[in-house]
């Protein structure tokens, strides 16, 4: 269930109509093969270590979330109350699957795991994103990753 | 996301994405989504079931394989099992622990801390349990403790204005941050025991049968008139959009009514 149909309004219809921005380009990259790439995740559920400078409403900045931190040391800032937080709070892998991109790589499926994982606070215009994405490509490129799975929350 | 997806893209990075509001992504139009059918907070699905996981992982890296581009955009088939099996049992999950019975007036001589503090007593083994057996906990927003943290919250309940906590952050944000930490609290100690549930029915749990709950419901008007005294932009959206679920607030209307 999140077919739009099955959420009770107001959200319904205020999810549905969010303004989208509208770009005037359609890039796309291709990547080397799948198990050759090496994969970060970005997320825009808030989370942040529990001693970084808290994620706020309207900020487009970013938290990094290293590979090998502890799931405890994970908090999630996200200022909306709309969305369900047990599922992340029985298995953070619900919204930043880093296991499971362990897996696949273990596997050899994928070539390898990012260093370092990214988060923004959700319910924030992307135009304000832009420049700290733009900034963010070059950590992540300076890491080696050529591939970015981003998740929504 | 889909916006995000665009700037990495158009910096050399091949991005796909999880899609949970496909209007949204149909708008946007990034590069690769793969719309998944999940409750939203939930993008892989569903919580300690890593086959299920790894399924949405494979499905969206696949589209990196892809070469009809630039906008592809693909349907994930199934829905999570957590959902199915809420589908398949009218009854649904239900919290094991037993609470003590709501008083009929909460908002009378400290009712709501005394009520919020028994109820804590009978979840705190389970809170324990679940603490040890996932290795972590989520409550830590507000560096609050459990007890300052419902001392906080009534606190504005009783009518008094308590000390901001932690003088970086606004008043209305460190409400915020203990709220979250509360509502927490309570779902960590009842999704202590095996068993699956969406968030619909943890929501309905907590906000209709605790007094934690009914707490949030008295908060909503005071911290409106308090927002509206100090000219509070936060607060106000706090009290109004972030306190309360939107699919709960039919609780409160029911009331008023």
């Amino acid at each position: 269930m999140v077919r739009l149909a099955d959420l009770d309004e107001p959200e319904r219809s205020h999810l549905g109509t969010i303004p989208c921005p509208d770009f005037e380009t359609r890039p796309w990259v291709s990547g080397p093969a799948m198990a050759a790439r090496r994969v970060a995740m970005v997320s825009t559920a808030a989370l942040q270590h529990r001693d970084d400078r808290p994620l706020l409403a309207g900020a487009g900045d970013y938290r990094v979330i290293a590979n090998d931190a502890p799931d405890g040391d994970l908090v999630m800032a996200h200022i909306s109350t709309n969305f369900d937080r047990s599922g992340f709070e029985q298995d953070l892998n619900v919204v930043l699957p880093r296991d499971r991109l362990r897996e696949m790589a273990a596997a050899g499926e994928i070539g390898s795991v990012g260093k370092y994982h990214y988060a923004f606070m959700g319910s924030t215009d992307p135009g304000g994103m832009e420049t700290a994405a733009r900034e963010m490509a070059g950590h992540l490129k300076a890491d080696g990753v050529d591939t970015v799975f981003l998740l929504p929350v | 996301m889909g916006g995000l997806a665009h700037f990495l893209e158009d910096e050399g990075l091949a991005t796909t994405q999880i899609s949970l509001i496909r209007p949204q992504t149909e708008n946007t139009k990034p590069p690769r989504a793969l719309w998944v059918p999940f409750e939203l907070g939930r993008p892989m699905g569903a919580p300690n079931d890593a086959a299920f996981q790894l399924r949405v992982l494979r499905a969206a890296l696949a589209l990196l394989e892809r070469t009809d581009g630039p906008v592809v955009l693909e349907d994930f088939p199934d829905d999570a099992p957590a959902d199915t099996a809420a589908q398949e049992n009218d009854e649904g999950w239900f919290c094991p622990i037993s609470l003590p019975p709501l008083a009929m007036d909460l908002a009378a001589g400290g009712g709501f801390k005394a009520a919020m503090a028994a109820e804590i007593a009978g979840l705190s083994t389970w809170y324990d349990i679940a603490l040890r057996e996932r290795g972590r906990t989520t409550v830590g927003l507000s560096g609050l403790a459990i007890d300052e943290i419902v001392d906080f919250v009534c606190a504005f309940l009783d009518g008094r204005v308590p000390e901001n906590p932690n003088g970086e952050l606004s008043l209305g944000q460190n409400l915020k941050f203990a709220v979250e930490d509360l509502k927490a609290y309570y779902r960590e100690a009842a999704g202590a025991q095996p068993g699956h549930n969406t968030g619909k029915q943890m929501n309905n749990w907590f906000y209709g049968q605790t007094a934690a709950g009914k707490a949030l419901y008295a908060l909503w008007p005071i911290a409106a008139e308090l927002a509206r005294q100090r000219d509070d932009g936060f607060m106000k959206t706090f009290a109004n959009l972030l306190l309360i679920p939107a699919s709960q607030k039919f609780r409160a209307e029911k009331e008023e009514a």
